[in-house]
């Protein structure tokens, strides 16, 4: 080819084809950087649906364009993100069609855990701003979970860790939800367990778990990355079921582990978080119904001992009556006793008495009183009592005679009596023609009532009424 | 009465039942019900501690895996092939 001659001599130098040029830098290209490691930060980085993933790699300077073929990058611990400080291995190539060149990148690293920890942290903060890993946002755990949904590898040590120390500790019903713990499928498909384990029906053909753990073992920051992308981060803070996570070591932490409702520190330990020690609350349960049984025993007894006690302090019925009966019995028996006493005492008293009772001394007494009242100077003493009296009678009769109406007569009044004897007091008692008795001092007259004889039917009546005899007329003079 | 207490208690959590079952005894030990309530109390602390012991004896391990459709959707589950 270059001893073609020319036909322009003022150039000998050989003429490409386009084509030719172009696979003869793609082949110098490749010759010479067939292996490079270049160190760059991520810039534009895209993902179309073939599955590559198409990023530039850049410096202060320079950009070179780098692509990464699918089933390499599927592979990959690690994905690049923008912005991040990578070391990129792999082979330089050109593409002839666009006059470029790029790297076919066979790995990507991030350059240096502190380039990922800024990342991390970043990433973080972000996420942290819009709530997702406040506390309020924490839910407790059951206390007793009846199906535990897990998260993780269904192989493998971590699986087994769990199932391991569930079964130790409280059989329990559990749910893997397989998925790629590393590697760009780690991610959308923990993100996708988490929110499928959340979307199953409670009452579904696939139990609804009201716990669930994801777990990973042990790795790298690379190999835990996928915890750390926000799809994960987001469905675990969603999650209405509460999560525990257990991602790597306990010294590795994951955003996963911020937004997990509880962070355990292994796989073990998230299981022993999740469940108590059956055998434990077993002997709890026991403990607390012999508690409650002796205590209730003891209620009672107290009540029943305080019941005797109250009834010890009542006095017996009989007791209540003894001292009375006792009281009755005494009397009874001093009753017999002190009626036979009295009786015996009267009987004594009689016996001394009977001998003084004797007709000799009654009769001694009456004529010792009839010599004292012979004694008596009694015709003397009468005598002068008659005496006495009798000049008082003699005394009052004159004083009689001088008040008498005999006195008043013989002053030259007369008493006026009708036929029958009666008094007269009243001129109109006498008709003409009654016969009346008039009475002097030295004797009686009679005399008839002159005049005719006028409503004489009426007088009987009168004289009646003073049938009183003359001497009774005395008092009425007065 | 008591039906309806012990369908109450057949529906309360596993916690529920012996947080109110140490309540119980709490009570009955500080000696502070009178002896009427006591017996009640209980008597419902006894319904509790077999609910309780019910839940516990009832406790079986289960292991399964989720299968999934193409699409990614559960379809069902299948016994973990450890």
């Amino acid at each position: 080819m270059m001893n073609e001659p020319t036909e322009t001599p003022q150039s000998n130098a050989h003429e490409f084809t386009v084509s030719e040029l172009s696979q003869s830098v793609k082949r110098a290209v490749e010759d010479e950087f067939g292996h490079v490691r270049v160190r760059g930060e991520v810039g534009r980085l895209s993902r179309p649906a073939s599955g590559h993933i198409y990023f530039d790699l850049k410096d202060d300077k320079a950009v070179i364009s780098t692509v990464a073929w699918k089933g390499v990058a599927s592979r990959w611990r690690f994905q690049p993100e923008q912005g991040l400080e990578v070391i990129v291995t792999g082979r330089m190539t050109t593409f002839p069609g666009q006059s470029k060149y790029q790297i076919i990148v066979e790995n990507v690293e991030p350059a240096g855990a502190g380039a990922l920890m800024a990342l991390l942290e970043e990433r973080r903060k972000k996420l942290a701003a819009e709530g997702l890993f406040d506390a309020e946002h924490k839910q407790d755990l059951p206390y007793l979970p009846r199906v535990i949904g897990v998260v993780t590898s269904p192989s493998g040590a971590v699986i087994r860790d769990i199932l391991h120390r569930l079964a130790d500790r409280f059989p329990t019903h559990v749910i893997v939800w397989p998925v790629r713990v590393q590697g760009e499928a780690c991610a959308p498909e923990v993100a996708a367990a988490v929110e499928g384990f959340n979307m199953l029906p409670p009452e579904g053909n696939i139990p609804r778990p009201d716990l669930i753990i994801v777990a990973r073992g042990g790795g790298s920051v690379e190999d835990l990355w996928g915890f750390n992308e926000e799809a994960v981060v987001r469905a675990i803070s969603e999650s209405s079921i509460p999560i525990i996570s257990a991602i790597g070591h306990e010294t590795d932490t994951s955003l996963a582990d911020f937004a997990a409702d509880k962070r355990a520190p292994t796989p073990t330990g998230a299981a022993e978080m999740a469940v108590p020690v059956r055998s434990e609350l077993i002997a709890y349960v026991d403990d607390l119904g012999t508690r409650q049984r002796t205590s209730a025993r003891r209620i009672v007894a107290r009540a029943r001992d305080g019941l005797r006690a109250s009834a010890a302090g009542l006095p017996r019925p009989a007791e209540i009556l003894a001292e009375a009966r006792q009281r009755l019995d005494i009397a009874q028996t001093r009753l017999a006793a002190a009626l036979g006493r009295a009786r015996q005492k009267k009987a004594l008293q009689l016996a001394q008495l009977a001998p003084r009772l004797n007709r000799r001394v009654l009769l001694q007494t009456i004529s010792s009183h009839r010599a004292r009242i012979e004694a008596l100077p009694l015709q003397a003493a009468i005598l002068r009592t008659l005496g006495a009296k009798r000049q008082q009678l003699e005394q009052s009769w004159q004083l009689a005679n001088s008040l008498g109406y005999r006195n008043v007569l013989a002053r030259g009044f007369a008493l006026v009596s009708d036929a029958q004897g009666k008094l007269v007091r009243s001129a109109s008692v006498l008709g003409a023609g009654d016969r009346v008795s008039l009475k002097f001092a030295d004797g009686d007259k009679e005399a008839t009532i002159s005049g005719s004889a006028a409503a004489p039917p009426l007088k009987p009546k009168k004289p009646k009424k003073s049938s009183a005899p003359p001497d009774n007329g005395q008092a009425d003079l007065f | 009465m008591s039906e309806k207490t012990e369908t109450e208690i057949s529906s309360l959590s596993f916690e529920a039942a012996l947080s109110e079952l140490e309540k119980i005894v709490a009570k009955l030990e500080s000696g502070e019900a009178p002896l009427q309530e006591s017996i009640a109390i209980y008597e419902r602390g006894e319904a509790l501690k077999a609910h309780c012991e019910s839940q516990l004896k009832a406790a079986e391990t289960r292991i399964e895996k989720i299968t999934l459709s193409k699409a990614g959707e559960p379809t069902g589950t299948a016994p973990l092939d450890e």
